[in-house]
């Protein structure tokens, strides 16, 4: 009796489960699916995922005949590549002091930064657009980076980081010669590489699926970034190539589950992180 | 920090070389992220409160003092009351749902389960999609002749395929319906995290005392789960009062149709960047969508405090 319960109970987990995955797989399975199909099979209610007519010529036709995708993807690789190593040694420095070093004015800078980490974002739109046309920097690649160089939430966990991080190990390499910044550098850093990988995951995810500050900053289209490239595909001309935009947008979609499958266990500490604020 | 230089001056306590190297490094190390942090959100602040007491001409780049009267404006046009009416709707809708349904599928996962990677990583992809992509994946699946139609239709349920995108009945309800559809998953793996620490002995006592699952739900998982649900709806309450892209990208930056999918965040945007040319109407628009979020969240804080009492 009791034994058959279980099975009911677990049969029945199994069926939510897979329900709730499915919907959650489906559009993105459609999505690959139309990627590979004719515009005329897409657009005529069909619901199936396989098709004769599959093929890669969407993907010839996004690569090959505009040149502009291609750039779009380096220009978004570069930017969340090189933001993210800005963010890294901005905030790892950052946590850094505000754990393990003493110094006059610590507590106000650290509240300081607690209450500008709730400032809601869109409040910040305008003020910041103005900030950088001022400084020249609008159609820039900078735009993007600089205001984002810096990441209150991950200086807040590479403090809480460093705050448990051993004393003796930078004695250890402070008694053998190395200077202060040897040790942050040469000791430190290295050894909070698993911190430091969870926060590079959640920035580079950021900045690579970044919309509305490319889409205020960017005018020249070679400049756009894939995010808002995407969105010429839609609303160029009188219909939209919703082959293309599939196939576009899997592009798009595919660089970050290809991190996300290589980087796992990073962005399951991040989400404990979270959790525990 | 002069404060601090000051205090020093009066008790005449001298630093040592030692204390001072480590000072010298504590700025060199603050001073980039103070930099930016305190220009592009600080600074940014007053910047916006200031621009919110002016008349802003984005071309011609004047700013006419004019009182308080972006403040009146925003109370009596009817197009602000729009957006903001959309804005809570959405909240309002999206929030319970998807805090609710995260919980209760988070709680029925929360076993021993086969091939818990695959759900995993399954259940985190809309989190790691951009709402670039995912808008345009939605805006495919519900246009004329996509596959919701086509479902739609072959059920009988509907004769033709409904506009959703033009039509202003749906148009919302499609991004919402997205919004809880993408978030939920993440939502979810936060409670899962929080649930394995959950001691197994509290729902074998419940057992003993003859508790069945849904008693176990109410009595067991939620109480214990009430911390992460506050950081929940925070996020939650947060992230739906400024939705931004999902409205931009549904409406080509419109808001359209007859302003149903106009939020907060994107009549902010219309008026700034857009014809209206009206950034210090917008910048009061932002401070007022900002005090809305700041009560909410205290308020939503608040509440699930005082229910942890009982």
């Amino acid at each position: 009796m009791k034994k058959k319960e279980i099975n009911i109970g677990k049969s029945l987990l199994y069926i939510v489960l897979i329900f709730v995955a499915l919907a959650t797989l489906y559009p993105f399975l459609w999505m690959i699916s139309a990627s590979f199909k004719p515009l005329k099979e897409i657009v005529n209610g069909n619901m199936s995922l396989y098709s004769d007519n599959m093929s890669f010529d969407n993907y010839i036709y996004i690569f090959g005949r505009s040149s502009l995708f291609p750039k779009w993807f380096i220009n978004s690789f570069m930017i969340a590549t090189v933001g993210t190593v800005i963010n890294i040694f901005v905030n790892t420095m950052a946590g850094y002091s505000l754990s393990r070093l003493d110094f006059p004015g610590k507590n106000k800078i650290f509240f300081l930064l607690m209450a500008l980490i709730m400032i809601p974002g869109q409040v910040l739109m305008i003020p910041n657009y103005l900030i950088i046309q001022q400084l020249g920097m609008l159609d820039k690649y900078s735009a993007l980076i600089i205001p984002a160089a810096a990441n209150i939430g991950s200086i807040i966990m590479m403090r809480q980081f460093f705050v448990n991080f051993p004393r003796d190990v930078e004695e250890a390499a402070s008694i053998d010669g190395l200077g202060r910044y040897g040790r942050f550098f040469r000791i430190c850093m290295p050894l909070a590489k698993p911190i430091i990988s969870t926060q590079a995951v959640f920035i580079f995810m950021g900045f690579w699926n970044e919309f509305t500050k490319p889409m205020l900053y960017m005018k020249t289209e070679t400049k756009y970034t894939l995010t808002l490239g995407l969105q010429t595909f839609s609303s160029k001309d009188a219909g939209t190539m919703w082959h293309q935009v599939m196939a576009a947008a899997t592009i798009t979609v595919i660089p970050i589950v290809i991190i996300y499958l290589i980087f796992n266990k990073y962005f399951l500490v991040g989400v404990r992180m979270d959790g525990e604020k | 920090m002069t404060d601090s230089r000051n205090k020093v001056a009066i008790t005449k306590y001298k630093y040592t070389k030692r204390e001072k190297g480590e000072h010298k490094q504590a700025y060199l190390f603050l001073t980039p992220s103070i930099l930016i942090t305190s220009i592009f959100i600080g600074l940014s602040v007053l910047f916006v409160i200031y621009l919110s007491f002016h008349k802003v001409n984005l071309f011609a780049k004047t700013y006419t003092p004019i009182g308080l009267k972006n403040y009146f404006r925003a109370f009596t046009d009817s197009t602000t009351r729009v957006a903001f009416k959309n804005t809570l709707t959405f909240s309002l809708v999206v929030v319970p749902i998807q805090t609710f349904l995260a919980l209760v599928i988070a709680a029925v996962l929360n076993s021993k389960i086969k091939g818990k990677m695959f759900f995993r990583t399954t259940l985190f992809l809309p989190t790691l999609t951009s709402s670039s992509a995912l808008t345009l994946i939605f805006m495919f699946m519900f246009s004329v002749t996509g596959p919701i139609n086509g479902i739609l239709i072959k059920m009988g349920i509907i004769d033709t395929g409904i506009n959703y995108l033009n039509n202003p009945n749906f148009s919302l309800k499609v991004i919402m319906g997205m919004n809880i559809w993408s978030t939920i998953p993440y939502y979810m793996t936060l409670y899962l995290a929080t649930l394995q620490d959950l001691p197994a002995s509290m729902y074998e006592a419940a057992e003993i005392d003859g508790a069945n699952s849904i008693k176990k739900f109410f009595y067991i998982t939620v109480p214990y789960l009430k911390p992460m649900t506050t950081y929940v709806l925070l996020t939650s309450i947060i992230g739906t009062l400024q939705m931004f892209d999902q409205a931009y990208i549904f409406s080509n930056g419109s808001g359209g149709p007859a302003n149903s999918t106009l939020t907060v965040s994107l009549m902010i945007y219309k008026y700034a960047f857009g014809t209206q040319n009206a950034m210090g109407f917008a910048a009061t628009l932002a401070i007022m969508l900002a005090v809305l979020i700041m009560i909410l969240s205290l308020i939503s804080q608040k509440v699930n405090k005082s229910e942890s009492l009982y």
